[in-house]
Parts: structure tokens; C-alpha cells; sequence
């Protein structure tokens, strides 16, 4: 019996205790470095410390009931007949209930509140930014500043992000784990995210949902950076002789994996547009096109 | 009790035997369901698709609304003939009972004919399945309730032959009211096939 | 002539799969041998693969089960080992396209191939047994679903060897599942193994609706079942409403990728998500499939290891309704990042948590029924018990990502996969291997060994907790699932512990073939001679074990709930009754067996464009369901006299038991 316990209570605790002294250091989304992931860890261990309620005496009770009621014990009190009490079904259906009520409200109020398509409201202008998944990098257009960057995103820290995202290719998800939120990049489909970053930083994004071949090397730095570096860095990527025209995104659509960093100095206007456009419902215009991407099909049929 | 018991054992098999069929029919009735659910899901799709053109044709040029009509009532008349083909298994008359399933056949066999050369006819356009989201769902869903009809029909020769060797045994008589269930059951289906593809598709 | 088929299918170049797969050839090749040497072919064909017999059915997906149990467990260890080792520089052992395959081949298998037959292998047996009836509705069907199963299987097993199987996941998103992303043999190998099984699925799910509807001993009202056929019901319900979508959605792939059409592809009107929409309208509720049969099972143990009726019997039949009826109402959090918009998101997490209500009343009423009983803490209750406890953190983790925001940071990433191994594993494979404990005297007729069982059972619950607590973590830590490698060096220690529970779990299956290897071998020892081991409260501890083929010779009268035990208490249990009639059973058929046969054959055909052979399957199979329909002598009579013979043997047997008994109680 005591080697049960023993099994039951220690991975559990040490899971709880490593989880929590691990919080504060590495554990991206229990240390979020702006409101959106902060809000949505407070919403986590809100919502993990209400399910405590029934959680914590379910297992007390699954512990101790079979140590107590033991047929080796023929002492402890014995009703086999007992198979209803109108209280403990009540407390039975209640509890959780109302658990779930308080919980459903989190969730309508928070899905509102934190809808990645919700425009931050901090009284700057926010930058904005087009993201495009492709097979196996990210492409980010800044509209704005005329300029593209490929696999590495650049920011300043304190000025709200407003993404528009789409896909290249398959479906793949953009997520910067300490900055929270993360939303799905869809072919001919434009999903919008809005985040912030409190302070400069280097995090990480990443694609959260797999791709291909070429999956696990779609990750990014994303630096938040103060506005004067911000600007520097702008200069710095608009001396670059590259240029993202047609000709060259054609080149860029063949699958690679590890790209590295490329800085655009200057970007095709509607660009972003274009693509979103080249999958949507394909209308008379597209017509002439033939059934399969030639550029995508050609290359996938070589790498692949 | 012990006297009567090998009546009583007798009876007590053949009750089986009878609780058997019952359970067949109802198994059936279960697998309609779920084959209900299977039209649902393609219904739902084509009506997530129904303006998925691609620069294709719509539906509006490419459907001939009398041409289906005719289809219609060549698999609404089947309907009745396979009733009157029950009607006939019940009074227990063989002969009649395999006129009337012919008749259902050869309209049955008139139905697949021409969606086969609805089918054709638009491939031979250039408008085949391939060609967008929209026509896809098409022949998809007119095309599995076609599949549908065509393995009913092949069941029905079967049942026929079944009918003609073996006569109205009480086996052959629940497999003709299974064949039956089928073949109405299509026929609904084909009810919403006509309003949601084609009535729908004319009039937008 | 072969299609797309050519040798260099097999990719010889590559030693681990060639290892794989030479084992396998070499295992199958000594089992051949085995039989020949011992002449038991014919015993194979007549006893067991022809075999229309409810309980042999279902011993044989069991062992498909257990043998598809150990090929995605060793799917699990190369997974893990290659995260344990793919850190920064090293690129461990599997290249992408290898682990891509394995980690879609774990969760197929895991799902359709392992949890699906185990748990069609228990209802098989025990069901009919449950409510009193001597085989299930339709035994042929029966005998059909089952090797269209194995069909499916084998199509997987196959893809080890000659060509690939999908490197798209086990959900198969489109639009990478689509020709133009995944040109292979892959993605054809997934879609048409679980095609198959899934139809399959479909044909069991209807037959045990049936059987369970219309086949129960006289008195055995609905509020009188007991609630693992309740469960099971309840998952035939889920499986009759939900398979349907998922055949609609991988023919829809197949057309796709076969006659180019645009259902989900990115182009040309199609529409990517609405695959996932189709596929998780059938996947949520799958979820469930495999676990409320599981909480069937746990039910049983809980009572009868109680000596106890079920607390809240009533509470826990309107739990189980009323989470078949949610299930299908909850599909789209499986994919709240979609961005459907805050209105749908909340709606969809709501439901998702309402889940949890019915779902911990059931967990609340197994408490209770341990509370004042007389529990006994055998095998099945250990397992019971590390489920509840883990189960309830698991759901507490379900919850969270019910909560829309908190999917936002945690979906597609090891917090989730932690969390659906916890559901899965303590949910449904915790239960199944209770229940192949509890229920196995009664499939064998001899005990399992209880001090390996709970060796294994500790390595299993330590190598659970150990491989999948450092996954929540991880997911926190902001890992994604599905990665090959990465260059995160703060993630690899978490990924070396949950290497070594690996390792424990391994160590537990281990011990699990050992407690057989070992129960066999005392087997005289552990005889069930009562086919009572537990003092059982439902009918299935009535019969012998192993039961005769009849099950039972006189159907039993059914007053209460918990027959069983109710008619101890008035001591009608083994009455002889006044005579014996004759028993009508089905007849052996070979045609369930020859349409496997065939199917797999059509499968293969498909995948690799042999459209002959595809078509000359299709056509053998439908000639032998013509056939079939014309033979009427499908059943044959067991004459009184025989029921006779074995029922005064298993009175002689009760005697023998009985005297044992009264030997050894006084000492």
C-alpha cells in the first residue's frame, strides 16, 4: 500500500513543483513578455486553480477510499445497497456545474476580449506587418515601410503588431510563444493577429502547426527593439540590393528548407494581395492558368 | 409442457428464425441512417461549395431542368412499381411479383442511363470534375446517389432471381422488403438531390 | 501491369526500415512454420478464421490489437529517441521523411488499429455474454468487419515495406494531404487502411445496436443493463452517427487525389478547411468511441472489486447519454486558431467544458461506489485507480484548452499532445487493459498472474507519468509537436526524461507479455472453474470459462439490475433446468475471411494504380456477397443431447469447484 502512494503522489508533486520553479525562467508561456500572453496565462492558472476545486478532493478521495473501505478491513462500514443519496448528487452535478459556469464565462468573455482579429487600442500607430507562410520559411512584408524580410522579424518594443496572414502553401501557424496568440496561415485566406511587446527582446516565433518536410526549421527570430533602433534597422534593410518582385517571389516559392535571413529593399505593391488572390476562387481572369501551380508543382515535384 | 416439447422446440427455433428477420429489417433501417448522415455530409459540402465556380460554368448553364425532370420521374414511377412489386410479394403471387420488379428495373436502368450521359455530355465540355470546387461537389454527391441506384440494381436482379428460383420464402420476403426500404429511401434522397442541385441551381 | 509499382518501392538503401521489416518477415515466416510443423492449419481455418462464434471474434481482434499495440509502441520509442537526441547540431537517426512517416503511423494505428479492435475485441465477447444473448445479431456481419479491420491493418503494415506511408499526420490536413504537397504512396496507404476500417467500424457499430436493442434476455429492461453494455450502446450510437462523415471525407481525398477534383485543395474552389471541419466532426466524437467503452469497463470493476451496486446508477446511464450527445458539438476546439471569430470560438469552448460535468459525475460515482464497499485491490482496480487519478488531471488540462485564449498559446504543441496521451492513455488504454485483465479467466478459462500484473501496471503508470509530464511542459515551454529536430537546447533534458518513461512503458508491455507467458504456463494452477472468479455481479460470470459456443443453455430471467448478484441473493444461480432443447448456431463461412482477402488486395491495387487487380477485387467481392445470399444453410443445429453432454460436465466441473472450496475455506 505504501509503495502505491508513493507511486501516485510523487510524479504528480514533482511535475508541480519542476512546473512551477521552471515558471519563471524558461517556460515561455508562463513568462509572457507582453498583455496578450500575459492575459492569457492569467486565464490559464485562473482557470487550472478553479478546476483544483474538483480535481484536488477527486483524487484525495480515489486515494483514500480504497484504503479505507479495504475488504481487508472488516471494521469499516459496509452498505452494499447504497446507490443513492439525493445530496451527494446534487453536490455531484452541481459542483461542477457551477465550476464550468464560472468557467464558461471566462471563456466568452475572454475569447472577446483576447479575439486575435482585435485591433489594439494604445493610442500609437501600430506597425503593420504581412505574413506569409511558405514552404519552409516566413515572409514579412512591412506594407508601410515598402520592405520585406525573410525567416526574421523586427519590431518596436511598446508599439502595437498588426499582422495580416496568409499562406503560400499549406496551412502552417504563426506563434510567438512569449508575446501569446497564435493564428493560422491559410491559403487564399486572410487571418488577422494584433500582439505587443512590452520591452526590447529577442523571443522566438515559430510554425505550431506542421507543414511538410521542411517543418521543424520554420522558426524566426522576432526582436523587439526601442523605436531610434527600429529606424537603423529600416535603413539597414532598404540599403539591401534585393528586391521582391514577381520574378523573384517566383523564386522564392521553390521549397527550401533553413533559408536564411534576406532582407528586400523594396517590396511589388499589393504584393501580399496577390498571392492571398492567386487561390481565391480563381475567377475569370485566372482562368488561363493551368490546374496546378507550375512554379509550387515544378519544384515540389524535384525536392520532394 | 413436456409432452408438446419438441411442437414447443420447433415453434421456439422457428421464432427465432422469424426474430432473426425482424432484426435484419431493423439493422437495415439503422444502416439507412447512417447512410443518411453520409448524404448529409455531401450535401452539407456541396452546399459549402454551390458558388465554388473557379471561373467555370454555374449551374444555371449547365443543368437542363427537363432533362432532369424526366430522370425524376423515371425514378419517382420506380417507387411506385417497386410498391406494387411489395404489394404483390404480400399477396404472394411470384409472377407479378417479378413483372413489377422488370418494370422497376428498366426505369431504374432508364434513370442511371441518363445521368451517365449527363455526365458524359458535360465532361465532353470540358466541365468535368475537375474543373471547380462547385462542379466537384456535383458529381459527387449526383454521382454517389447514382452509385447508390446503380448497386440497387444490381440487388434487384439478384432478389429477382432469388424470387424465381427459390419462391416467396419468408428469407427472399424480408430481403424484398429491405430491397424495397432501399430503393424508396433513394428516392428521397434523389427529392433533395433535384431541389438543392438542380432547382436551386436553375433558379439563382 | 503493376502500376506505379516497381522495386524500388522497397527502400533497401534505408536499414531501419529494412530491419523493421525483415523482422517482421522473419516473425510471420515462423508463425507459418510453426503452424505447418504442427499440422494446425485446418485447426486455424475451421476453429478460428471461419469462425462466426461472437467470443472467437473477438479474441482475434484482440490479438490484432495487441500486435498493433507493439507496433505503435515502437513507433512511440523512435519518436522519442530521436527528440531525445535531435538537439542543435545532431540530427539523431531519423531523417523528416522517416520520422514524419512514424509519428502519422503511431497515431493511426494507435487510434484505428490498437484502441478500435481492443475495444471491438471486449464488446465482442462480453457484450452478448452481458445481456444474456447467445451471439450477436448478425454473426456473418460480425465475422466481415472484423477482417475488413485486419485488411486495413495489414494495408499499413505493408507500407513499411513497399513504399511510404503519409508523412501528413494521422489527421491528414489538407491541403498537404493533396497530390500537388504529398505525391506518394503515403497518403493513399492512410486514406484507404482507415477507409476500410472504418467501414468496418461501421458494420460492428450497427450489429451491436442491434444486438443490444433487440437481443436482450427476457427482463432485462434498458435501466437494467449493465453499464458497459450501456457504454457500449452509447458508442455504437456515436459510431453509427459519426463514421459516415469520416468515409465522406477521406472519399472526397481520394477524389482529390485520384480524379483531381477540388474538395480540399487550395485552388480552383476548394476549400481547405472545411476537411478539417469534416474530420473532426467525426474525430471528436471517435474520442469518445474509444473511451466510453472504457468507462464501461471501469464501471464493472469498480463494482464488482466493491462488492457493491453502482452509486448513481441512473446518474451515470444520463452521463453517458448526455456526453454521446455533446460529443458532437464540440469539434471546432480543435481548432479555435482558425480564427472563425470570438462568437463561434466561445460557443464551441462552452460546450466543451459542459462535457466535463457529465464526465466527472461519472468519475464522482466510482468514489462513491468504493465508498462503504468492500474493495479489493486486484489488477483491474489498480489500473481503475491510476486512471481516475490521472484521468481527472488530464480533463482538468481538456478544460483549459476548452478556454479559447488559452488554446490561442497552447494548441499543436506538446501541452496538447500531453494532454490527448493522458485522455487516450489513461482514459481508453488504462480501461482495456483493465479489462483484458478482468474479463481474461473468462476468455481462457485460467487467471492471469496478479504479481506481474502489478509490476507491469507500475512501470506503465511511472513511465506514463514520466514521459508525458515533461510534455506539458514542454508545451508550455512553447515546443511544437511533430518536429524531427530543434535547435532549442533548454527543451532537451524535459525530451530525455520523457525518453526514459518511454523506456519504463516499454518495460511495462514487456511485463504485460511476461504475466501472460507466465499465466499460461501455471495455468493449472489458476483454473476458473466456477467462471466466477470475482464474485461477478452481471451475467457474464454466469457461464462457464471459456463459455460454450451457445453461451448459455437456458436463457436466464433477468428481476434487477446486476442479474448476477441478484439472483445469488435468492439462489437461482446454476439452477439445472428441467430439459434441454436444441441450439441453433450460425454455420462457419470463409466468406468474411475471402473478402478481407480481397479488400486488402483491392487497397494495395489502389495505392499503387494496379486498376485490374482493383477491379477484380472489387468484383470477387461482390460475387461472394451474391453467393452468400443465395446459401440458405447458414446455420446448424447443436442437438439436446450435446447441450446435454457439456452442461452435466460443467455441473461435474461447478461440483469440483465447490468441494476445492469447502477445502481450503477452513484453513
Amino acid at each position: 500500500m505504501r509503495e502505491k502512494r508513493n507511486i501516485f503522489f510523487l510524479p504528480a508533486v514533482s511535475l508541480l513543483v519542476s512546473g512551477l520553479l521552471g515558471g519563471c525562467g524558461k517556460v515561455a508561456i508562463l513568462n509572457p513578455a507582453g498583455p496578450i500572453g500575459r492575459a492569457e496565462r492569467d486565464l490559464i492558472l485562473t482557470a487550472l486553480g478553479l478546476m483544483m476545486i474538483v480535481v484536488v478532493p477527486v483524487i484525495l478521495m480515489a486515494l483514500w477510499f480504497p484504503r479505507r473501505y479495504s475488504a481487508s478491513r472488516k471494521d469499516a462500514a459496509y452498505t452494499p445497497k447504497w446507490t443513492r443519496s439525493a445530496k451527494l448528487e446534487l453536490i455531484v452535478w452541481l459542483v461542477p456545474i457551477a465550476i464550468v459556469t464560472t468557467l464558461g464565462h471566462l471563456a466568452w468573455s475572454g475569447a472577446h476580449r483576447l479575439d486575435p482579429f482585435r485591433p489594439m487600442d494604445r493610442g500609437v500607430k501600430p506597425v503593420n506587418v504581412e505574413v506569409v507562410a511558405m514552404d519552409w520559411k516566413w515572409l514579412f512584408i512591412y506594407p508601410d515601410q515598402d520592405i520585406a524580410v525573410i525567416n526574421k522579424l523586427v519590431f518596436p518594443a511598446g508599439t502595437p503588431l498588426s499582422f495580416r496572414i496568409t499562406s503560400d502553401t499549406v496551412v502552417n501557424s504563426f506563434f510567438i510563444p512569449r508575446l501569446g496568440s497564435q493564428m493560422y496561415a491559410m491559403a487564399g485566406m486572410v487571418s488577422r493577429l494584433h500582439l505587443l511587446a512590452d520591452k526590447p527582446g529577442l523571443y522566438y516565433g515559430q510554425s505550431q502547426q506542421f507543414s511538410g518536410k521542411g517543418y521543424a526549421g520554420m522558426h524566426f527570430e522576432a526582436r523587439a527593439v526601442s523605436a531610434a533602433r527600429f529606424k537603423d534597422w529600416l535603413e539597414n534593410v532598404r540599403r539591401s540590393p534585393d528586391r521582391l518582385d514577381a520574378v523573384r517571389f517566383k523564386k522564392l516559392e521553390k521549397p527550401s528548407i533553413d533559408a536564411p535571413v534576406t532582407y528586400f529593399s523594396n517590396v511589388e505593391p499589393g504584393l501580399f494581395d496577390r498571392i492571398v488572390g492567386s487561390f481565391v476562387n480563381m475567377g475569370p481572369m485566372a482562368k488561363a492558368r493551368p490546374p496546378v501551380r507550375p512554379g509550387v508543382a515544378g519544384a515540389v515535384a524535384g525536392v520532394r | 409442457m413436456t409432452n408438446h416439447a419438441p411442437t414447443a422446440q420447433l415453434a421456439q427455433v422457428e421464432d427465432l428464425r422469424q426474430e432473426a428477420l425482424t432484426n435484419q429489417v431493423f439493422g437495415f433501417w439503422i444502416y439507412l441512417m447512417s447512410d443518411l448522415i453520409l448524404f448529409s455530409a455531401i450535401f452539407a459540402t456541396f452546399v459549402v461549395q454551390s458558388h465554388s465556380y473557379a471561373g467555370g460554368p454555374t449551374g444555371k448553364e449547365l443543368f437542363h431542368l427537363p432533362y432532369v425532370l424526366v430522370e425524376t420521374l423515371l425514378l419517382l414511377f420506380s417507387s411506385a412499381t417497386c410498391g406494387l412489386a411489395m404489394v404483390a410479394a404480400q399477396n404472394e403471387r411470384r409472377a407479378l411479383v417479378l413483372q413489377w420488379l422488370a418494370l422497376t428495373f428498366l426505369l431504374g436502368l432508364g434513370f442511371v442511363s441518363m445521368e451517365v450521359k449527363e455526365f458524359h455530355s458535360m465532361i465532353a465540355g470540358g466541365n468535368g470534375p475537375d474543373r471547380s470546387g462547385f462542379l466537384s461537389a456535383f458529381f459527387t454527391l449526383v454521382g454517389t446517389h447514382g452509385a447508390h441506384v446503380f448497386l440497387g440494381l444490381l440487388w434487384m436482379a439478384v432478389t429477382m432471381a432469388q424470387v424465381g428460383l427459390k419462391g416467396l420464402s419468408t428469407s427472399v420476403q424480408s430481403k424484398l422488403m429491405r430491397l424495397s426500404m432501399f430503393w424508396h429511401f433513394l428516392d428521397i434522397v434523389w427529392v433533395g438531390v433535384f431541389t438543392t442541385v438542380y432547382l436551386r441551381g436553375v433558379l439563382q | 501491369m503493376l502500376g506505379k509499382l516497381t522495386l524500388s518501392a522497397i527502400p533497401f538503401h534505408d536499414p531501419i526500415v529494412m530491419g523493421a521489416v525483415s523482422g517482421s518477415v522473419l516473425l510471420g515466416a515462423a508463425i507459418v512454420a510453426l503452424i505447418t510443423c504442427y499440422g494446425k492449419w485446418g485447426y486455424l481455418w475451421n476453429e478460428w478464421l471461419t469462425s462466426l462464434d461472437h467470443k472467437r471474434i473477438g479474441v482475434m481482434y484482440l490479438v490484432l490489437a495487441l500486435v498493433m499495440l507493439l507496433r505503435g509502441l515502437s513507433d512511440a520509442v523512435m519518436m522519442r529517441a530521436q527528440q531525445a537526441l535531435a538537439v542543435g547540431g545532431s540530427h539523431g537517426f531519423l531523417p523528416p521523411e522517416h520520422f514524419d512517416q512514424i509519428f502519422t503511423a503511431h497515431g493511426t494505428i494507435m487510434i484505428i488499429f490498437m484502441a478500435m479492435p481492443f475495444i471491438a475485441g471486449l464488446m465482442n465477447i462480453i457484450v452478448p455474454q452481458q445481456i444474456g444473448a447467445r451471439d450477436v445479431a448478425f454473426p456473418f456481419l460480425n465475422s466481415l468487419s472484423l477482417w475488413l479491420t485486419v485488411a486495413g491493418a495489414l494495408l499499413v503494415m505493408v507500407s513499411l515495406g513497399v513504399g511510404e506511408f503519409s508523412k501528413a499526420g494521422w489527421s491528414g490536413y489538407s491541403p498537404l494531404t493533396e497530390k500537388l504537397f504529398s505525391p506518394g504512396t503515403g497518403v493513399d496507404y492512410w486514406d484507404w487502411a482507415i477507409q476500410i476500417a472504418g467501414i468496418a467500424s461501421l458494420m460492428s457499430a450497427i450489429n451491436f445496436f442491434v444486438t443490444i436493442l433487440r437481443m436482450r434476455a427476457p427482463g432485462m429492461n434498458l435501466m437494467r443493463m449493465p453499464l458497459f453494455t450501456w457504454a457500449v450502446f452509447f458508442t455504437t450510437v456515436l459510431m453509427i452517427c459519426s463514421f459516415p462523415v469520416l468515409t465522406v471525407s477521406l472519399a472526397m481525398l481520394s477524389l482529390d487525389r485520384y480524379l483531381g477534383m477540388h474538395f480540399f485543395s487550395n485552388t480552383f474552389g476548394g476549400n481547405i478547411m472545411m476537411y478539417v471541419n469534416l474530420f473532426w466532426m467525426w474525430g471528436h466524437p471517435e474520442v469518445y468511441i474509444v473511451i466510453l467503452p472504457a468507462f464501461g469497463i471501469f464501471s464493472e470493476i469498480v463494482a464488482t472489486f466493491s462488492a457493491k451496486r453502482l452509486f448513481g446508477y441512473k446518474s451515470l446511464v444520463y452521463a453517458t447519454g448526455a456526453i454521446t450527445l455533446f460529443s458532437f458539438g464540440v469539434w471546432l476546439h480543435h481548432f479555435f486558431t482558425m480564427g472563425a471569430g470570438p462568437d463561434v470560438n466561445a460557443v464551441f469552448g462552452i460546450t466543451t467544458m459542459i462535457i466535463a460535468v457529465p464526465t466527472g459525475v461519472k468519475i464522482f460515482n466510482w468514489l462513491f461506489t468504493m465508498y462503504r464497499g468492500r474493495v479489493r485491490l486486484t489488477v483491474p482496480m489498480y489500473w481503475t485507480l491510476g486512471f481516475i487519478v490521472s484521468f481527472t488531471l488530464g480533463g482538468a488540462t481538456g478544460v483549459l484548452m476548452g478556454v479559447p485564449p488559452a488554446d490561442f498559446v497552447v494548441h499543436n504543441s506538446l501541452f496538447l499532445v500531453a494532454h490527448f496521451h493522458t485522455m487516450l492513455i489513461t482514459g481508453a488504454l488504462f480501461g482495456l487493459v483493465a479489462g483484458y485483465s478482468y474479463w481474461f479467466p473468462k476468455i481462457t478459462g485460467f487467471r492471469l498472474n496478479e504479481k506481474w500484473g502489478k509490476r507491469a501496471f507500475f512501470f506503465w503508470l511511472a513511465g506514463f507519468y514520466l514521459a508525458f509530464g515533461p510534455l506539458y511542459l514542454l508545451g508550455l515551454m512553447g515546443m511544437p509537436r511533430r518536429m524531427w529536430h530543434y535547435s532549442n537546447p533548454a527543451w532537451h533534458p524535459w525530451l530525455v526524461v520523457a525518453a526514459c518513461g518511454t523506456a519504463l512503458i516499454v518495460i511495462g508491455t514487456f511485463l504485460l507479455i511476461v504475466q501472460l507467458v507466465v499465466s499460461y504456463r501455471e495455468r493449472k494452477d489458476n483454473l476458473d472453474l466456477t467462471g466466477d472468479p470475482y464474485d461477478g455481479r452481471t451475467l457474464e460470470w454466469v457461464t462457464s470459462s471459456p463459455p460454450p459456443v451457445y453461451n448459455f443453455a437456458e436463457i436466464p430471467v433477468v428481476h434487477d439490475i446486476d442479474a448476477l448478484a441478484d439472483m445469488k441473493e435468492r439462489g437461482e444461480v446454476h439452477k439445472r433446468p428441467a430439459r434441454y432443447h436444441d441450439i441453433e448456431i450460425p454455420e462457419n463461412s470463409g466468406a468474411g475471411f475471402l473478402i478481407g482477402v480481397l479488400t486488402f488486395c483491392s487497397g494495395f491495387a489502389l495505392v499503387w494504380y494496379i486498376w485490374w487487380l482493383a477491379a477484380a477485387s472489387a468484383a470477387g467481392v461482390v460475387l461472394i456477397v451474391i453467393a452468400r445470399s443465395f446459401d440458405d444453410h447458414t446455420h446448424r443445429i447443436i442437438p439436446a443431447s450435446e447441450i446435454e453432454r457439456i452442461e452435466e460436465n460443467r455441473y461435474r466441473q461447478l461440483e469440483a469447484a465447490r468441494s476445492g472450496r469447502s477445502e481450503i475455506s477452513p484453513a
